[in-house]
């Protein structure tokens, strides 16, 4: 797809630039040039197409669609919603509060929160540019059975008393709030959206395929597993752990984690990281303590931790190498 | 008019206050502007995604920062 795009930044660097083929200076060069413009027109087109889907989906039509639905059937609705709605880690308060008035089960309301920045447009966008479309719907598709099992698990466990604030429910069915928009306002909605993200990650993609193409260049391909004890046990958890703190940052440390599964990084530990970086962030942890008790985000936070560190090693395990 | 912006504080909320108060200003006449804190009283209107622009009790938008022109546009309509 991006062959042409290859040969014309391989003629820039060795030809115009006159930088030797098999030079470091040379081959980092071509691999940022290459990379950043692959990703960049990749990024925007992937982004414009979700935003767009998602202007036909809010967070109020899920809320109508999944009240008194059964449990587990929810739990995988509710997990595949969080693929198309639009969701920011500031609306966490009036989405928990807001499904549990329409009496949505709280395992359910779980599988939604966990689900919907995992898969959001920014790390999909990331993971079809860097990896390819069968690595992005692995990690869709092991996202979404975390998010299911998750929340399934997290209902069952009957914490209901750790929310702080009394919601009384809401006595009928709701209505849907009807918005009407037509095409080219959708369009341009999502077009605003995708410029808005798009001038928010630029230089953090740039950065992280900088130093991904300097690693790409001087670094040996069996740095990882001779030096950073990157295939032992603890190579997961690890990532796990560093993934929690770096959730802004998604866009700048994908091209890294590219550059390191070449490096002999394993691709579960790699698929392990994006996840923690998505789904387990700190910004929204801090949001939920106002309404909910510090054991229930403890206790969400060890479980889709928990589900992560088994989709890392289970990769690992079943992949081998480099996948 | 009253219009009502339903947000518990986050920064998109705040835009939309200063956006929807620009919009206010360009159209002129007398309209009472609210910023709806109160997440119980935000949750009266069923919206679960903040910002929320409501125009004299309807639901205008969730879950956007809407711009000066799109206020605009929704404002005329009333």
């Amino acid at each position: 797809m991006f062959d042409w795009w290859e040969k014309l930044s391989g003629y820039f660097v060795f030809d115009i630039l006159k930088l030797a083929h098999k030079s470091q200076m040379g081959e980092a060069l071509h691999f940022f040039i290459f990379d950043t413009v692959k990703i960049f027109i990749l990024l925007v087109a992937i982004i414009f197409a979700v935003s767009f889907l998602r202007t036909y989906f809010n967070t109020e039509k899920v809320r109508v669609y999944l009240q008194g639905k059964s449990e587990f059937s929810s739990n995988v609705l509710a997990a595949l919603f969080g693929i198309i709605t639009p969701f920011c880690s500031c609306s966490a308060i009036p989405l928990f509060l807001g499904f549990m008035q329409a009496r949505i089960p709280m395992g359910i309301t779980f599988s939604f929160l966990i689900s919907a920045p995992l898969n959001n447009e920014i790390a999909i966008a990331m993971l079809f540019s860097l990896f390819g479309w069968k690595i992005a719907a692995l990690y869709i598709a092991l996202g979404l059975l975390v998010a299911i099992l998750g929340g399934y698990i997290i209902g069952k466990m009957g914490l209901e008393k750790y929310v702080l604030i009394p919601v009384t429910p809401m006595k009928g069915e709701l209505e849907d709030i009807k918005i009407e928009s037509d095409f080219k306002q959708r369009a341009k909605e999502a077009w605003d959206y995708t410029a808005d993200i798009f001038k928010k990650i630029y230089l953090y993609v740039m950065l992280g395929v900088g130093i991904g193409a300097f690693i790409h260049g001087y670094v040996p391909a069996d740095f990882i597993a001779h030096y950073a004890g990157g295939n032992s046990w603890y190579a997961v958890p690890l990532a796990v752990l560093l993934g929690i703190p770096m959730y802004s940052n998604a866009a700048g440390v994908m091209p890294l984690i590219e550059v390191l599964t070449s490096k002999g990084m394993l691709m579960g530990t790699a698929l392990s990281f994006m996840m923690s970086i998505t789904a387990l962030s700190l910004p929204e942890a801090m949001i939920l303590k106002r309404i909910l008790h510090v054991r229930l985000i403890a206790i969400f936070f060890g479980i889709v931790g928990f589900g992560i560190l088994l989709v890392g090693y289970l990769f690992n395990f079943i992949l081998g190498g480099n996948g | 008019m009253k219009i009502e912006i339903l947000g518990t504080g986050c920064a998109k909320c705040k835009a939309l206050e200063a956006v929807v108060k620009e919009a206010v200003s360009k159209i002129g006449g007398f309209h009472q502007v609210v910023k709806v804190d109160d997440i119980m009283e935000i949750m009266k209107y069923n919206v679960v995604s903040t910002p929320a622009l409501v125009v004299d009790g309807v639901v205008k938008s969730t879950g956007k920062l809407l711009s000066v022109d799109e206020v605009l546009e929704i404002l005329k309509t009333f």
